[in-house]
């Protein structure tokens, strides 16, 4: 009731018939078109949608760092071991905040002016306005989007054939090797009968003013999405390497030995026995730190990378001064990414627990 | 004498091979240092692509000549076992070496060799290394914010006393032993409370009163992980108890609330209580910044120390309970006495996380406007006068986060130990 009150007083009314207003303001990075004229809704989405591309990013990279430093956590090699573990406790012990910063502010702030950038990879700069890399430009986009979900098809239906196959007459195909073919034929053929093209479009320095210079063409890559990528990935990396590191040691010595007793070969014994097994362990903490990375990438905010929290909880408020409404989005939109995903891994849990008599 | 074969090492030419693999690699090692230090390339004659990898070609076949089985030396059969038992690992053993050298030198100028220490302004900065002076200048700023310089004496005596408090409780008299817990989840935080109230906030006693808005730098950081700390282990205790009741009013609304906090990023609870917040409250009323940023991390946090506690009293076994029950205990005293000083044992390490993850959550508070540490750094970094030195800044309180998180995830880990019992 206060709040009805308070609302009155400040000329509020509340309701959600803003979002359909023009939010006239600008974005610098977005994904989908956008400009100051569009709606609030759609700036809604672009900040969305910059979340869960810095969060896919983050998630990839930092399963592939952290899965290499926690396997180097138990590596026999004592450098390799102390070097891990020096990592890990280096990186988890500084508020990710500061991270975030320390990257924006003073590392990525080191690098040349586009004018001075030097090459890297014959093709692309890394200057403080950001990365500059080639954009591929492609003709017939959806036929070879089209010909990627059909070769998944097949794959899918000759893994599930190749497995029938083995369990009622023992024969083995080559499952990868075959899998990997029709990835990579699939779409090649599209190149030469489907009148798919692709091209690459490379950056070029273009002159602003006589002392302003910026890339022209290409994908420029802005440093706000670098440092916070590079913080959240070495940040949450450190988490999934002790995720990994415990599930590995969460394989009994004697699952390996019985193993390779029964005539397995080493890579048949890390495949079928150890990462079913230390995968059981890894997988529920994993997909909390996945969790806890997108809720992070929200302070994007600080460094002014336009996320949803950015672009919705800050700039469209301050516009509009529609706090419940915004803000209860705003957590709305993050609750049900996070429940969505507790479910999912709840189910997954179970198809994958052991399963007792 | 039997034949040198330099493929194989053996253990008959040991010496032979020693003072090889030795000069080989120390050749790696110079050869890299030349290169990165002094910029000259003593294999310039080779192809680029060659000559870029020579160090650790020539550090390798070094570490191939001396690893020799059963040299009956002891250093050397350990140095073999520990990082050079293929030349696979050798390799990355050399590439670490070679990674330490390169980055341990720079730092070293950074930090302390080419770094400024004496002076007083920005112009005594003439090093190419770090200018500590920048430190040294803001230092006040650094610990108190905004607070006034003559009256920080306030700040640091609350803190020696409560610092005080919490250590009198090693020194209780083993009669007293079992109020330990009431002293420290109700006495201290009281005491805690008017110390704050009275002495930093001031305005009694003839003292001055300090706002909070110009409280910051390490002692908010302090002082909102302190009682956030204190507040959400009750919080958390109970929501943990309430999840794993049999009435499903409380069950459900347990679940709800621990479900929804975990749901929402922090920094979108502080916006709640900055903004949405005061527009719930009758006219006229106020409540304190800071009072709404504690409350709003400890309710987040609770809900992550409910999950852990959960996790602790699931596995405790069934006969527990049982057991506790034939004696004849009630749902409280069975709890206070048999299951939860069971359960926390057991979660030790979970909830030392999560403290940890409060601390490093504290820096978040800047978007109500408080500045702790990492915000006067930024707001520091963006004095005219002291232009440019945010590395500075960011090292200074990285380090003092570190030497803080680190030493409370020490300290859980030695709880871990003391408590362990084997069962």
């Amino acid at each position: 009731m206060n709040a009805q009150e308070n609302m009155d007083t400040r000329g509020i009314e509340f309701g959600f018939g803003f979002l359909k207003k023009a939010a006239s303001f600008d974005i610098q990075f977005s994904l989908i078109d956008y400009d100051g004229s569009m709606s609030y809704g759609r700036a809604y989405l672009v900040g969305l949608l910059n979340t869960l591309l810095v969060s896919f990013i983050g998630i990839i990279l930092c399963t592939l760092l952290g899965a290499v430093i926690g396997v180097a956590r138990l590596s026999p090699n004592y450098l390799i071991r102390k070097t891990a573990s020096f990592y890990i406790e280096f990186f988890r012990n500084i508020p990710l905040l500061l991270q975030i910063f320390f990257w924006y502010f003073a590392a990525l702030r080191a690098l040349p002016m586009p004018e001075d950038a030097p090459l890297i990879f014959g093709s692309s700069f890394m200057t403080i306005k950001g990365f500059y890399t080639p954009a591929p430009v492609w003709n017939n986009f959806d036929v070879f989007m089209i010909s990627l979900v059909v070769a998944l098809f097949f794959i899918y239906f000759f893994n599930k054939f190749a497995k029938k196959k083995q369990e009622e007459e023992g024969k083995q195909y080559p499952k990868f090797l075959t899998s990997l073919g029709i990835f990579i034929i699939l779409p090649a053929l599209t190149f030469v009968i489907g009148g798919v093209d692709l091209s690459w479009s490379f950056p070029q320095l273009k002159q602003l003013a006589l002392t302003s210079f910026t890339f022209d063409g290409g994908v420029g890559i802005p440093p706000e999405l670098i440092a916070l990528t590079l913080a959240l990935t070495l940040y949450t990396a450190t988490f999934i390497a002790e995720n990994v590191r415990a599930g590995i040691q969460g394989v009994g010595k004697g699952q390996k030995e019985a193993a390779a007793s029964i005539g397995l070969t080493t890579s048949q014994v890390l495949k079928l026995v150890v990462l079913p097994q230390a995968l059981r362990i890894i997988i529920p903490p994993t997909t909390n730190q996945y969790l806890n990375l997108t809720k992070n990438s929200s302070l994007a905010a600080a460094i002014a990378y336009p996320d949803l929290v950015l672009v919705f909880a800050g700039t469209a408020m301050m516009q509009t001064g529609r706090a419940i409404e915004i803000v209860g989005i705003t957590m709305a939109t993050y609750l049900t990414i996070s429940l969505s995903i507790s479910l999912l891994m709840n189910w997954y849990n179970k198809r994958i627990a052991i399963q007792e008599k | 004498m039997t034949s040198i074969n330099l493929l194989k090492p053996n253990k008959e030419n040991l010496n032979l091979f020693l003072v090889l693999g030795a000069l080989f690699f120390v050749l790696g090692i110079l050869d890299f240092c030349l290169n990165n230090f002094q910029g000259k390339n003593i294999t310039s004659f080779l192809p680029a692509y060659i000559s870029f990898f020579t160090p650790l070609i020539f550090g390798m076949i070094g570490l191939h000549f001396i690893r020799i089985e059963f040299s009956g030396i002891k250093q050397l059969d350990n140095l073999n076992k520990n990082i050079n038992t293929s030349n696979f690992n050798a390799a990355l053993s050399i590439s670490i070496i070679l990674l330490i050298i390169f980055s341990v030198a720079p730092l070293l100028n950074w930090f302390v060799l080419d770094a400024t220490f004496v002076g007083d302004s920005k112009e005594a900065c003439t090093g190419g290394g770090a200018c500590w002076v920048y430190i040294k200048t803001w230092f006040n700023r650094f610990m108190y914010g905004m607070y006034p310089n003559a009256e920080q004496w306030r700040v640091n005596a609350t803190f020696i006393i409560v610092l005080g408090l919490m250590g009198a409780g090693y020194f209780f008299p083993l009669r007293y032993k079992k109020y330990l817990t009431f002293y420290y989840v109700i006495i201290l935080p009281i005491i805690s409370f008017l110390l704050i109230y009275y002495l930093i906030s001031g305005g009694e006693f003839g003292l001055v009163w300090v706002e909070t808005g110009a409280w910051g730098g390490l002692s908010l950081t302090f002082i909102v992980s302190f009682f956030s700390l204190i507040f959400c282990f009750p919080i958390g205790m109970m929501l943990a108890l309430g999840r794993r009741s049999d009435l499903s009013v409380i069950k459900y609304s347990s679940l709800s609330f621990i479900e929804f906090w975990r749901g929402v990023p922090l920094i979108t609870v502080l916006f709640m209580s900055a903004v949405m917040f005061p527009m719930f409250l009758p006219d006229g009323t106020y409540v304190d910044k800071l009072i709404r940023v504690i409350v709003a991390i400890t309710l987040f946090e609770a809900a992550y120390t409910a999950e852990v506690i959960r996790g602790g009293l699931q596995a405790l076994p069934r006969g527990q309970y049982d057991a506790a029950k034939s004696l004849g205990m009630g749902y409280w005293r069975l709890h206070l006495l048999v299951i939860l000083p069971q359960a926390l044992k057991l979660v030790i390490p979970g909830i030392a996380n999560t403290f940890l993850a409060l601390v490093k959550d504290t820096p978040l508070i800047f978007v109500v406007g408080l500045l702790e540490l990492v915000g006067m750094l930024n707001l520091a970094k963006t004095n005219p006068k002291w232009l440019g030195f945010s590395m500075e800044g960011y090292v200074f309180a990285g380090i003092i986060f570190w030497i803080i998180c680190y030493s409370m995830s020490k300290y859980s880990q030695s709880l871990e130990l003391k408590y362990k019992t084997d069962r």
